[in-house]
C-alpha cells in the first residue's frame, strides 16, 4: 500500500526492514488485573511512535516495560535484536523522559544533563563538550549554571530533554511530555520536538491523551484501549479510516449513525431509519451483509445547505444549536428520527452574512466517499 | 494590625512569664557573688571561672558530647535505614506490626527502656561506660530519626529514583547521589534531634553509665542532691546561651534560605 506520508518515511510498510523495538504476545498483570493484554507490535528506527489512549487504558505500563520500571509477566520484548528480558532500567540503552520532568533538584541544569554521561563510559575530558552540546540543542546555554527552580516550567522541560538525550540513546520514551505546559508552549514545543527528533535521529516513544499532540507529533499513532492496541496506523489514517467505531470516535469528532448493512462492496449501504434512504459509505473492516454496523462521518466532511443539493447522500434536518467556534462553526442538526448530525464549515464570511440560523429547516449532504461503514 | 485585647495582653505575658522566669532566676543567680544559693550578695563572674577549673564538670561534659554526637550518628544512620524500608518496601508480612515497633519506643516510658537495657547490658556481660550510654542512645533516638525520615521520604517524588536508574546508576549510587541529598535536611533534623535527646536524658543514661561515665545530666542532677551550688547555675546559663545562639542562628538561616529561594522563583518566571 503506498504511503502519503509528506517524508516517504514509512518503514512499517517494507517487510524487509528490521524493527528496533519488537512486542511479541506481551501481556502485563498485576495481580488480577490485566494492565496489558497479549500485544504485538513492532517500531522501527527513526519513528517517532505515539501511545494514545484514555488514563489508564494501558499506554504507561508498555512504555515502562520499555524503560525497564515494569516486567514483563508474559511474552517477550526485544530492542534492537536483544531479548530485554531481566535486564534492569540502568542497562538498556534506552532513556526516558518523565512525565513530572524528575529533575535532580540539588544539581545545576549542567549537572543534571551530566548525571548520566558521568556514569557511562564517556572519558571526563569529553562530558564537558557533550553537556554543551546538548545545551545548544535546547538553547539553554545561559541557564547552565541555574538550579532547577530557578528556570520556567518551559525550560525545565527543555532540561529534561537534554538530559534524557545526553547519553545518545536508542530509544527515547516521552511520558507525557509536554501535559505541565499551557496550550500555546505545548504547541511550539510539539515542532521542537520534533526538530529534536529529526536532528538526533533517536527513535522516540511517546504517551499521551492528547490526540492533537498526537497526530502532530507522530509518524504513527497506537491507539490504546483496555490494554489492547485497538489500531495502529499513520495520523492521517487513524484519522480517515479508524478501524472500529471506538477508534473514529477517540480521534476527533464523529457522527455516528447506526442501522443494518446492505449490498456490501467496495462501497456499502446503510439502512439506517424505516423509509429513509440507505446511506452509502466506504466499507470498512469486518462489515458483513445483514449484521448491525455504523456508519461514521467528520463533521467537516459534511456539507449544510438550505436548499437541495446534489449528492449522493443527502438528509433534511432542523437546526437545534450552532457552536460557534470564532474560526468555524459547528451546527447540530437534529434528522426526522432523532439522529443528530453535526455539520462543521469554515466561517469564511463574516458572522453577520451567516445564513443559517436555529429553528432553520436544512440539507446536509455528503459525498460516498467521505464516511465509512463499520462493524459495530 | 489588629490591636490586642487586654485579654490576650494578660495571657501572653502570664504564659511567657510562666516558661522564663525560672530560667531568668537561674541565669541572674549564676553571676551572685554570695556562696549561698537564694541571698544575693553583688555581681560577680566567679562562679564561671571556678567552673572551668572544675574537672569533674569537665569530663562529664566531654563523656556527653561524646556520647551525643556517636549515638546520635548511629541513631541517624539506623533511622534513615528503618524510615527507608518502611516508606519503600510496601507491602509485605508483618509491615504494620515493623512500623508499629519503630513507633513503640517514643511512647515507652524512659524508667523501662533504661531498666530493660540494663538487664540486657548485665546478661550479655558489657561493662557499662561510654559504650553502653552510646548504645542506649542510639537505641531510643533511632525511632525519632525514623519518624522524621520517613515523613520526608513519603513525600518524595518516586520518578527522581527512577530517573537516575535510567541515567545509568546503581542502586546505592542512585541512593548516594539523589535520594540523600534530597532527604538531606530530614536526615540533618533527625540527627539535631536525636544529639538534643542525647545531651538531655538523664533516667536512660542513670541506668546504663558505669562509675566512670558520668554525663553532664547525671552529674548535675547528683550534685544538686547535695545541695544547689552557684556553679552549677553558671554551667546551666552556659547551656542555656549555647542553645539560644543556636536557635537563632537557625531560624536566621532557614528565613534567609526561604527568602533566597522566592526571589530565585520570581526570577524564573520569564
Amino acid at each position: 500500500m503506498p504511503s502519503d506520508h509528506a517524508s516517504g518515511f514509512a518503514p512499517w510498510e517494507d517487510a524487509d526492514a528490521t524493527p528496533l523495538i519488537s512486542f511479541d504476545g506481551v501481556t502485563k498483570r498485576f495481580g488480577a488485573f490485566t494492565a496489558i493484554d497479549n500485544i504485538d507490535l513492532k517500531i522501527y528506527p527513526r519513528e517517532f511512535f505515539a501511545l494514545l489512549g484514555p488514563s489508564g487504558c494501558g499506554k504507561t505500563t508498555l512504555m515502562r516495560m520499555l524503560g525497564g520500571f515494569e516486567d514483563v509477566t508474559e511474552g517477550t520484548i526485544t530492542i534492537d535484536g536483544q531479548n530485554m528480558a531481566g535486564i534492569p532500567a540502568n542497562k538498556r540503552a534506552v532513556n526516558m523522559m518523565f512525565q513530572s520532568y524528575a529533575l535532580f533538584p540539588h544539581l545545576s541544569v549542567a549537572d543534571n544533563i551530566a548525571f548520566g554521561l558521568k556514569r557511562s563510559d564517556m572519558p571526563k575530558s569529553e562530558i564537558q563538550g557533550r553537556v554543551d552540546e546538548m545545551l545548544r540543542l535546547v538553547q539553554l546555554q545561559k541557564f547552565a549554571k541555574r538550579k532547577p527552580h530557578q528556570i520556567s516550567g518551559g525550560q525545565r522541560q527543555r532540561v529534561a530533554l537534554a538530559r534524557a538525550l545526553a547519553k545518545a540513546p536508542k530509544l527515547l520514551l516521552l511520558d507525557e511530555p509536554l501535559g505541565a505546559l499551557d496550550k500555546k508552549l505545548r504547541q511550539e514545543t510539539q515542532f521542537e520536538l520534533m526538530d529534536i527528533q529529526e536532528k538526533t535521529g533517536t527513535t522516540f516513544v511517546i504517551v499521551t491523551h492528547d490526540q492533537e499532540e498526537a497526530m502532530t507529533v507522530a509518524s504513527r499513532i497506537a491507539v490504546m484501549d483496555n490494554g489492547l492496541l485497538k489500531q495502529v496506523d499513520t495520523p492521517d489514517r487513524v484519522y480517515e479510516t479508524p478501524n472500529s467505531v471506538y477508534v473514529a470516535d477517540f480521534i476527533g469528532d464523529v457522527n455516528i449513525i447506526t442501522g443494518r448493512a446492505a449490498e456490501v462492496g467496495e462501497k456499502t449501504q446503510l439502512i439506517w431509519a424505516e423509509g429513509a434512504t440507505p446511506i452509502t459509505g466506504m466499507t470498512g473492516s469486518r462489515v458483513a451483509q445483514g449484521e448491525p454496523a455504523s456508519f461514521v462521518i467528520r463533521p467537516e466532511k459534511v456539507s449544510i445547505n438550505k436548499t437541495e443539493p446534489e449528492a449522493a447522500n443527502k438528509v433534511q434536518g432542523k437546526v437545534i444549536d450552532i457552536a460557534y467556534l470564532g474560526n468555524m462553526s459547528t451546527y447540530h442538526v437534529a434528522l426526522p428520527d432523532g439522529t443528530i448530525v453535526k455539520s462543521q464549515t469554515a466561517n469564511n464570511r463574516r458572522i453577520a452574512r451567516r445564513d443559517i440560523t436555529w429553528e432553520d429547516q436544512v440539507w446536509l449532504s455528503w459525498t460516498d466517499t467521505a464516511g465509512l461503514v463499520l462493524r459495530d | 494590625m489588629r490591636r490586642m485585647t487586654s485579654f490576650n495582653v494578660v495571657s501572653l505575658t502570664v504564659g511567657f512569664a510562666f516558661l522564663y522566669i525560672p530560667m531568668l532566676i537561674l541565669v541572674i543567680y549564676s553571676f551572685n557573688a554570695s556562696k549561698l544559693v537564694t541571698v544575693w550578695g553583688g555581681f560577680s563572674t566567679k562562679w564561671y571561672g571556678e567552673l572551668l577549673q572544675n574537672e569533674a564538670f569537665l569530663d562529664a561534659a566531654w563523656v556527653t558530647i561524646k556520647v551525643g554526637l556517636i549515638s546520635s550518628t548511629i541513631a541517624t544512620i539506623l533511622g534513615t535505614m528503618a524510615a527507608f524500608v518502611l516508606v519503600r518496601s510496601g507491602r509485605f508480612f508483618g509491615r504494620t506490626l515493623f512500623s508499629g515497633m519503630i513507633y513503640a519506643p517514643l511512647v515507652m516510658p524512659e524508667v523501662i527502656t533504661g531498666l530493660s537495657l540494663l538487664l540486657l547490658f548485665i546478661s550479655i556481660g558489657l561493662p557499662r561506660g561510654v559504650m553502653t550510654i552510646v548504645l542506649a542512645h542510639a537505641t531510643f533516638s533511632m525511632c525519632y530519626v525514623s519518624v522524621v525520615v520517613s515523613s520526608r521520604m513519603a513525600s518524595f517524588d518516586r520518578s527522581l529514583e527512577e530517573a537516575a536508574y535510567d541515567l545509568g546508576c546503581t542502586g546505592w549510587d542512585a541512593f548516594k547521589s539523589v535520594t540523600l541529598p534530597i532527604i538531606a535536611p530530614a536526615v540533618i533534623s533527625g540527627w539535631l534531634l536525636a544529639f538534643t535527646l542525647s545531651l538531655d536524658d538523664l533516667v536512660i543514661a542513670s541506668f546504663t553509665a558505669g562509675p566512670s561515665s558520668t554525663t553532664l545530666p547525671i552529674k548535675i542532677f547528683s550534685s544538686v542532691r547535695l545541695g544547689v551550688s552557684p556553679e552549677i547555675n553558671a554551667l546551666s546559663t552556659i547551656i542555656i546561651a549555647i542553645v539560644t545562639v543556636g536557635v537563632i542562628t537557625a531560624s536566621i538561616t532557614s528565613k534567609r534560605a526561604i527568602v533566597k529561594q522566592q526571589r530565585e522563583e520570581q526570577m524564573a518566571t520569564p
